[in-house]
């Protein structure tokens, strides 16, 4: 009996499967490189476009290899969306291996970049040096989230004029909650006394967090996450979180966490939690869309730096 | 003078950690490293680093950065790539290489199919590159309680180890004790390998085990010496490494092994034994 309730069912699924699969048809197939792309271009997209993500929940973009499925789904796009900003290094080859000759949204189009530099305190003289590449982590700046959600919004009507009014209001309802969100994070930092505004994490990816909301961050690796971390790293930033009493050090979701454990253990200080810069967390996790996981970031920083 | 070699060690706990940890690789791999270039085997272990990899990497995919799991992981697959080439070996015409070779690139090919079922890879690329800077409490004593294993398994094993290294035909004739000593030397190899990989990552504490060895066998000619002047490379080089890693801000795993490299390249331009230099030199037994 059990076994035929599951063949049942089992026809049930399948036979509802079939109209699933027309619909996802009928939307338009957008392919965005990373999941923060994916969450924003499903939240100005809506019910009309079916998104394809490349560097999943918890991925890493520097070091992506792209698969024979992830060119299948290229190749089957009407819309790329990707950041920009050298953050997919490998996206060029990959859209030539695909044969894919349709539009390439660039989300990060209007952003002003911020230069790449190492981690501001150990480099003084990375100011002069304006004209090195770009740092690609522009959405940590709720501000450039709009920026993008605008340049996706555009994109995507350009590709699909039918669904351009769609496209619009999605980015203006969605612009309301980054609205919101920007706000909320300015008023957590507000509230934080003024030299407690101050952490280490494993990787240098809030530089327009950094600006946009005044806390600073120290990282003890490069930018890269390809980049081993070398021994006279590692003692300048134990020297300046001693010297300096930086109260907290945060892991993050894509770099050894042995490194800031042996950091902690030498200097005292705190460590404060898993910050999410370069791709979301699983559905399950606190950081499954782009609005969680800002929210998450700012109140993993306020718990631990708000003593 | 003493702020250059001293004061990165006296401020730094991490410092002393790396030259600890780095120390206790010196004096369990290079003996084994020794035994392995002597018995021409030195590119075993360079397959055995493949071979523990996919085990460490399966260990880190069940339960994440746990030193525990990877250890087992890598020590499980290390002496099942070891057992089952031997096996293959001893009842088909197969030679060693031949059957160590395809053992290694299928479970190397596992590992790295296990790897891509994973969407993350970089904390696995951080795994299996290790690092010398970050050893914790747990990855000491596990680096200083196989390096003290190890010398103890070499005491036992050393008078058949060296009559394998001088003679195996003799070996296996006298005694049925070679077959075990080869699976025993073997897993010797694994288990340091698995060591390394905690500090220096799979590929790089091959270095260590190895580059030592062979810088040594320009200097001294008796097993004794050897082990000594290799030993004494291995400690040289990893505080080589670590210094020029301070000073110059250089990765610390490859600049450990270049260090070792560097004294390799000396010793056979400049080394007693058989170095280049040494061939030319007009010999002194021809004036008798």
């Amino acid at each position: 009996m059990p076994i035929r309730r599951r063949a049942v069912l089992g026809l049930i699924a399948a036979s509802a499967l079939v109209p699933a699969r027309a619909v996802a048809q009928d939307r338009l197939p957008v392919v965005a490189s990373v999941s923060i792309l994916g969450d924003l271009v499903a939240r100005v997209g809506g019910d009309r476009v079916a998104v394809t993500v490349l560097v999943g929940p918890d991925g890493d973009a520097h070091v992506f290899q792209p698969s024979p499925a992830d060119a299948r789904a290229v190749a089957g796009a009407r819309a790329v969306v990707v950041n920009g900003l050298g953050f997919e290094p490998w996206l060029d080859r990959l859209i030539e291996a695909a044969g894919y000759a349709g539009p390439v949204i660039v989300a990060s189009r209007d952003v002003t970049p911020l230069a790449l530099a190492r981690g501001e305190a150990d480099d003084p003289d990375h100011a002069a040096d304006d004209h090195g590449p770009a740092d690609p982590h522009a959405w940590q700046d709720v501000a450039n989230a709009r920026l993008y959600v605008a340049a996706i919004a555009e994109g995507l009507a350009a590709a699909d004029p039918g669904g351009a009014a769609t496209y619009r209001a999605n980015a203006a309802a969605y612009g309301a909650e980054l609205d919101a969100l920007d706000a909320a994070i300015r008023a957590a930092v507000a509230a934080l006394p003024p030299d407690r505004r101050r952490i280490v994490t494993s990787h240098d990816a809030f530089a327009y967090f950094a600006r946009a909301y005044g806390v600073t961050f120290v990282a003890p690796q490069g930018m890269s996450t390809e980049a081993e971390a070398s021994a006279a790293d590692v003692a300048a930033l134990i020297a300046q979180v001693r010297a300096e009493g930086t109260p907290a050090l945060f892991l993050e979701n894509v770099s050894d966490p042995r490194l800031l454990d042996r950091i902690a253990a030498e200097t005292g200080a705190a460590i404060g939690g898993t910050l999410y810069s370069d791709a979301l967390s699983g559905p399950e996790g606190p950081a499954a869309s782009y609005l969680a996981m800002m929210r998450h970031n700012i109140a993993t920083l306020t718990a631990a730096l708000g003593d | 003078m003493t702020d250059l070699l001293l004061a990165p060690f006296a401020d730094f706990a991490f410092m002393r950690r790396a030259l600890l940890g780095c120390v206790a690789i010196a004096l369990g791999a290079v003996p084994v490293g020794v035994f392995l270039m002597l018995r021409r085997m030195s590119l075993t272990g360079d397959a055995m680093a493949h071979a523990i990899l996919p085990g460490a990497a399966a260990g880190f995919l069940v339960s994440g950065l746990s030193l525990g799991a990877m250890t087992v992981g890598g020590i499980l697959a290390g002496l099942a790539v070891a057992l089952l080439s031997g096996f293959v070996t001893r009842v088909t015409p197969l030679r060693e290489d031949a059957s160590l070779a395809a053992f290694y690139l299928i479970s190397l090919a596992g590992g790295v199919l296990l790897v891509s079922l994973r969407g993350s890879n970089v904390d696995l690329l951080n795994v299996l590159f290790g690092t010398v800077l970050a050893l914790d409490d747990a990855a000491l004593v596990l680096l200083c309680a196989i390096a003290t294993g190890t010398l103890l398994a070499l005491a036992v094993l050393f008078r058949p180890l060296v009559l394998e290294c001088a003679d195996p035909q003799f070996l296996r004739s006298v005694s049925g004790l070679s077959a075990v000593t080869h699976g025993a030397f073997l897993a010797l190899v694994v288990v340091n390998l698995v060591a390394g990989l905690q500090a220096l990552g799979t590929l790089m504490a091959v270095g260590l085990m190895i580059l030592p060895a062979a810088a040594a066998r320009f200097w001294a000619r008796g097993i004794g010496g050897l082990i000594a002047v290799a030993m004494a490379v291995a400690v040289a080089a990893s505080l080589a490494g670590l210094l020029l890693s301070y000073h110059l801000a250089l990765p610390s795993g490859p600049a450990i092994v270049l260090c070792a490299g560097a004294a390799y390249a000396v010793s056979v331009i400049l080394g007693p034994e058989g170095g280049i230099l040494a061939r030319y030199r007009p010999r002194a037994h021809l004036r008798s």
